[in-house]
């Protein structure tokens, strides 16, 4: 079984207090109780605070370039459906650059797990409106105030039918654990939106400004219904749900390719004589 | 004997399916074929055509001068009656064309009607064209039974027995009417031969070094590569993902290639723009990778459907950073299947891209072989898999090696973790910024691997005169017209061709002193399908040889015999 100390990589380069630090914590003890080998994980990760996660932990790691995590992540678990494949971006790759990705990757339902990072602003880049920015908010870019409607990524997946559709906050990092678990479990693509305050950049959403709205779902909520999944996405402002969302039972495109049935591709042996016999048909 | 084809008309009127029937029936007769295609960018109407030279004798390019033209419009006779000589024929169907012409070279022959009456509906009248011309060169129906019953045999005995009857009804014609027809057929005692594309070669060469994974978005003239592959999937174990851009396609490609399986990607000019990007990641991590790059007319759109090199220098210097990469520029469909094996073995064994840099002309344009030399492939498995990783002490990803080359571990086989990363790393993978550690990283990934990769790279091949007056230089898919301007001119010259078809790193002068032999020469001309002159650039560059004489042609379209002959005439 694995411990800890197992997980243990190098000392976070995060600014104190940083959202980050809540879900580091939580996503180790998901996957330690778990009782995942960090051989057995894979993380892809982008640019941005959050791509740093995999350095701060030990598990094998392509941490890749900005926006590109998902089509990575979708290469190796094609490549080795038995890996556990998790992608970790912040909302400006995932929901900036990595946009059309996102919406493919969920239509494809590969059984990756993806946890976002969304503390509505560019944080590297040194405080710029971000896709999930609230409308409004004045930042150096942005001095008249952010004119684009603030990205819904929650009602954007499940109005594709993702399989798996849930927010949590790094503030409350039990809650947060029991979602990774959550997704973990889950057969098919799973999104986690979380709420993470960035300390130095986004002076609106603070801890505080998250902690006074966010409830968790009510335990007589069904995530498979899908309109009640819509209206639950709606949230946002005083309240704000955290909890799954919305989850159904698609079929993984791992298990509708029949290559793969049996074995992972890359335990496939290679065998390079067959050529002899396909040469045939071009005579 | 040396016979042009070229059979002309709309998109969507069966150009396709005659050329190919008649191409493989010259293949399959013993006969050295070679075609080539000009299709535009649409569906439906436009004007296209499907060229087809035969000879007993190997032929690699395409003559201006048509024996029998078949014109499915009237476009086909109005763009194409000037390349008839004396001798030649125009076949077309008047109550097709609703137009006569009283040239005694026309012959009218009544497609449509014969394929009612003998084939039961006009859609077999591409059948009794193909019958036709086949009458017409004097050979026998044998081999078009063969196709026939090959192509058809699911759709049942039915349409076998019209389509045979059609394609009898008018070879029969022909031979009645085309009392005229001089052709010259001297009967092949020779063996079937491979007929193959680029295209197809480069998804030969790619099943058949290993690749198991390609991932691509459809862009003209690489789409065929993941359709060849996507038809061998099942039975060669190929995952063939179709991505929603090119920079998801080379990115699945560098994380499938990062789990442990040989990947692949394929685009054109404007796909390879998106992707750079991801080459620059697989030069950082050192996640081997294979891309296609099938050039057309620029820029942007440009031609889409039509012929240029004019991505060599693209390819060459493309992408953020510095690292090391290598080009391929096979001429052939043969040097591309064997090209494509020494892509995939360079890529995994330095752990970087390698480029294979085609065109819309070698894709398309069909050759024949008489056989393919299976033992040349090489396949040599570089990664460090399931016991022997489970076994090893210790393990980093990015480790400091005399060579350069690190070891390639396959992530999950070993309690080892494989790290990678786009920023610069220390030996475990992990992101970092100091200086010592970077220089070491760009010596150990660049400078130290870039020597053995140049190592690795071949020297030009030489054909014609040992010490030749004349040297006809190029590269990519200009071996065909120049190796045929050479034997035409060989005759009263000292005359050779320098064909470069591994162009990344250059090649050195080690193994053979070209650049001697051009010294020596009293002419010498690169042949460029471009206008700028990409490769007498590239060539200046690394080695400092200026070309004084070039022949550049920009006008979308390959060189054809005639014109390079006379503009190379010029140049003597």
């Amino acid at each position: 079984m694995p411990a800890l100390e197992d997980y243990k990589g190098q000392t976070p380069a995060w600014c104190p207090g940083c959202g980050n630090f809540g879900i580091l914590k939580a996503f180790k003890d998901a996957v330690v109780e778990f009782g995942i080998e960090p051989h057995q994980l894979t993380i892809v990760s982008g640019i941005g605070q959050a791509g740093k996660i995999p350095h701060y932990l030990r598990c094998n790691t392509f941490n890749g370039l900005h926006g590109r995590t998902l089509p990575v992540a979708t290469g190796i678990r094609l490549a080795n459906h038995e890996m556990l494949v998790v992608a970790v971006a912040g909302d400006g790759d995932c929901y900036g650059e990595g946009g059309n990705h996102l919406i493919h990757a969920i239509r494809r339902n590969i059984n990756i797990k993806l946890f976002v990072h969304d503390n509505q602003i560019y944080g590297l880049t040194k405080g710029q409106a971000s896709p999930t920015s609230m409308e409004g908010m004045v930042t150096k870019n942005q001095p008249f105030g952010a004119f684009s409607e603030q990205l819904n990524p929650i009602a954007l997946a499940v109005a594709l039918d993702c399989s798996f559709v849930a927010r949590s906050f790094s503030g409350d990092t039990e809650h947060l654990k029991g979602i990774i678990k959550e997704a973990i479990r889950h057969k098919g693509f799973s999104i986690v939106d979380i709420l993470q305050p960035c300390v130095t950049f986004n002076k609106i959403n603070t801890y505080e400004w998250y902690k006074q709205r966010v409830y968790h779902i009510e335990s007589e909520y069904e995530p498979e219904n899908r309109i009640e999944a819509f209206k639950k996405a709606m949230e946002w402002g005083d309240r704000i749900p955290i909890g799954i969302i919305y989850r159904n039972q698609r079929a993984i495109l791992e298990e509708r390719i029949p290559i793969i049935k049996d074995s992972p591709l890359v335990k496939h042996a290679i065998d390079i004589s067959m050529v002899e016999e396909t040469l045939k048909e071009f005579y | 004997m040396d016979y042009s084809i070229k059979i002309g008309g709309e998109a969507g009127q069966g150009i396709q399916t005659i050329g190919d029937t008649l191409t493989k029936v010259f293949s399959r007769a013993g006969y050295y074929v070679f075609t080539h295609q000009d299709y535009e960018s649409r569906i439906r109407g436009g004007h296209n055509f499907f060229q087809i030279r035969f000879s007993d004798k190997p032929v690699m390019a395409s003559r201006k001068k048509i024996d029998i033209l078949v014109a499915l419009d009237k476009d086909s006779i109005l763009l194409h009656e000037k390349e008839l000589s004396e001798n030649s024929f125009i076949i077309y169907d008047s109550s097709k064309l609703k137009q006569r012409y009283e040239d005694p070279r026309f012959l009218d022959i009544p497609f449509v009607s014969m394929a009612i009456e003998y084939g039961g509906g006009k859609i077999m009248s591409n059948t009794v064209a193909t019958g036709t011309v086949l009458g017409m060169l004097g050979m026998k129906l044998d081999i078009l039974h063969e196709i026939v019953k090959d192509t058809f045999k699911r759709k049942g005995e039915d349409i076998i027995k019209a389509n045979i009857n059609s394609a009898v009804a008018g070879h029969n014609f022909a031979v009645k009417s085309c009392m005229k027809c001089s052709f010259d057929i001297i009967s092949s005692q020779q063996q079937s031969k491979i007929l193959i594309n680029g295209i197809e070669a480069i998804g030969l060469g790619s099943i058949a070094s290993g690749c198991k994974f390609y991932s691509a978005y459809p862009m003209t003239p690489s789409t065929g590569i993941m359709n060849y592959i996507a038809g061998k999937g099942k039975e060669y174990g190929i995952i063939v993902e179709q991505a929603e851009d090119e920079i998801a396609a080379i990115n699945m490609a560098l994380g499938a290639s990062f789990a442990g399986v040989r990947a692949m990607t394929g685009t054109s000019g404007g796909g390879f723009a998106l992707m750079v990007e991801g080459l620059s990641l697989s030069g950082m991590t050192e996640t081997p990778i294979v891309i296609a790059l099938g050039q057309r007319p620029g820029p942007a759109t440009g031609f889409p459907t039509r012929t240029e090199q004019a991505e060599l220098q693209f390819a060459v210097y493309t992408a953020h950073g510095e690292f090391p990469r290598i080009i391929f520029a096979p001429g052939t469909p043969e040097q591309v299947f064997y090209l494509t094996s020494k892509a995939f073995d360079m890529a995994e064994k330095y752990q970087v891209p390698a480029i294979i840099l085609f065109d819309q002309y070698l894709a398309d344009s069909e050759w024949t072989f008489d056989s393919f030399n299976l033992k040349k492939l090489v396949y040599n498995d570089y990664r460090l898999r399931g016991e022997n990783f489970r076994n090893l002490k210790e393990y980093r990803r990015h480790e400091f090696t005399p060579s350069g080359i690190s070891p390639l571990g396959v992530p999950g086989d070993s309690q080892h973790l494989v790290v990678t990363d786009s920023d610069e790393h220390d030996e475990e993978g992990h992101i970092v910024e100091d200086a010592d550690t970077r220089i070491k990283m760009v010596q150990k990934r660049l400078l130290k691997k870039l020597p053995l990769i140049r190592e690795d790279i071949e020297p030009p091949f030489l054909f014609g005169d040992a010490k030749p007056e004349i040297v006809l230089t190029g590269w990519g898919s200009t071996y065909g017209i120049m190796k045929e301007a050479v034997d035409a001119l060989s005759g009263n010259k000292s005359i050779a061709m320098l064909h470069f078809s591994e162009v990344f790193p250059f090649p050195s002068i080690k193994k053979f002193d070209y650049l001697n032999l051009l010294d020596n020469a009293k002419l010498t001309v690169c042949i460029e399908n471009n206008a700028t002159g990409q490769f007498a650039r590239l060539m200046r560059a690394e080695t400092g040889y200026e070309f004084k004489n070039k022949i550049n042609k920009y006008d979308g379209r390959p060189f054809l015999f005639e014109e390079l002959i006379s503009q190379i005439n010029n140049k003597i």
